[in-house]
């Protein structure tokens, strides 16, 4: 990899349920950066991030990276109900072939809660465990999906302090993101102008403008 | 992997439902097909066979539908294919979990059973071997089931529909063994063949199911 770039895409078109919806993306995710991907609702931040995941092919052009530097944080917490929120990250650390998960614990203040069964969390304490996950997971570049939905203030605050430890430690992030995410200095990326516009859609629109 | 089994393990063990439900199935085949056959010996012992092989199928295939779709829904299934694991492992891996949780049970209930059906006493060594044996391609090939039905709305007609041809081999060679062996007839040769059917298919279908999940996952 050259340079300072933990992840680098060119001319990107990426597709969801069969319709390209963004189309010439070119980027470079720099060590020590988080990206924030910033768009309307339904203009492929998902997408671009499940593709850049390799869970669904590209239409078009190149994401280069190192092999196994990503860890994906989705919609879906991947978290099993009737496990303790101990048990959840021990599976994921032995999967990523680690064993110490205390540090993720304390970082996301879970530790009072890690022998309560995760379908007893909230809605933010779930939130706080998928992150978490993303600490075992011990990889460089995250790709965060909405990560801050449902945390409070203080949690938010706590999500922006792991996310800058982990740039510290030459880690990278890309996140998709509407809300206020506790990151003011990160760059972000507007997807808008790599809609790929589509004429009859437009046309349509405009009828009824 | 070991982390993936022990975790489908403890899965199937606290949500409760999963565990015990093959097992309760296989029970009540053999507990109601002496009521609706009559109770002559004769009768049974020439049925007990077929009636054993064909209960832990079915059994087996009660459980199937929720092999993939519950990591599917919760996106564990997503999170499992950006792991550093490969997921032709993860595909072994929970069709291993899911033989232990449904396909052993039957294994261990089947020759108590076969006491309620009056299958004969030469048939008893047999039919635990044979359901060994047998069983794990049930699950294997379950596996590549879910995995192609992974991503519809109840996708659990089409898995059956799908998965019911794959297992007819694996049945008519293992309800043959015993059907051999009750009868006091050499069954090595169907022995062999049940064999092979499990060892091609465990070999084979991970990767079909992999491949499929790969697919679905889009």
């Amino acid at each position: 990899m050259t340079g300072g770039a933990a992840l680098r895409v060119t001319d990107l078109a990426c597709a969801r349920g069969g319709v390209t919806v963004l189309d010439g993306l070119t980027f470079d995710l720099l060590r020590g950066q988080a990206l924030v991907l910033r768009g309307p609702n339904g203009i492929g931040k998902t997408t671009l991030l499940r593709t850049l995941a390799g869970l669904q092919p590209p239409i078009r052009g190149q994401i280069s990276l190192p092999p196994e530097s990503l860890a994906y944080a989705g919609h879906a917490e991947g978290v099993k109900a009737v496990l303790t929120v101990e048990e959840n990250l021990r599976f994921w650390a032995a999967i990523h072939g680690h064993r110490d998960i205390e540090a993720a614990l304390r970082a996301m203040e879970l530790a009072p809660f890690r022998d309560r069964q995760a379908r007893y969390l909230s809605a933010g304490q779930r939130r706080r465990l998928a992150l978490a996950r993303m600490l075992v997971a011990a990889r460089p570049v995250w790709l965060l999906d909405e990560p801050a939905v449902s945390l409070d203030a203080a949690s938010v605050a706590g999500f922006a302090r792991v996310v800058t430890a982990h740039l510290a430690a030459g880690g990278a992030a890309l996140i998709a993101a509407h809300g206020d995410i506790g990151l003011p200095g990160a760059p972000t990326l507007e997807l808008a102008p790599y809609r790929l516009t589509r004429a009859p859609r437009g046309a349509f629109d405009e009828a009824f403008g | 992997m070991i982390a993936l089994v022990g975790r489908d393990l403890r899965l199937a063990l606290r949500s409760g439902g999963g565990f015990g439900l093959g097992l309760a199935f296989y029970l009540l085949v053999a507990v109601l097909v002496p009521l609706g056959v009559g109770p002559a010996p004769a009768t049974l012992a020439a049925i007990a066979p077929g009636i054993l092989w064909v209960g832990a199928l079915l059994a087996c295939l009660l459980s199937l539908d929720r092999l993939f779709a519950l990591d599917a829904e919760d996106g564990s299934l997503d999170l499992l294919a950006t792991a550093p694991i490969p997921l032709e492992g993860v595909v072994a891996a929970k069709a291993l979990a899911h033989w232990l949780t449904s396909g052993l049970p039957l294994v261990l209930a089947a020759p108590v059973l076969g006491l309620l059906l009056h299958l004969p006493p030469p048939g008893y060594g047999p039919l635990v071997l044979s359901l060994l044996v047998g069983t794990p391609a049930l699950s294997v090939i379950g596996a590549f089931g879910a995995a192609l039905t992974v991503g519809l709305k109840r996708g659990g007609l089409l898995l059956s529909l799908l998965v019911l041809p794959l297992y007819v081999p694996t049945l008519i060679f293992g309800a043959e063994i015993v059907k051999r062996a009750a009868a006091g007839l050499d069954s090595a040769a169907p022995m062999l063949l049940l064999a092979g059917t499990t060892a091609g298919a465990a070999a084979i279908l991970p990767f079909a199911a992999a491949a499929a999940i790969r697919i679905n996952l889009r």
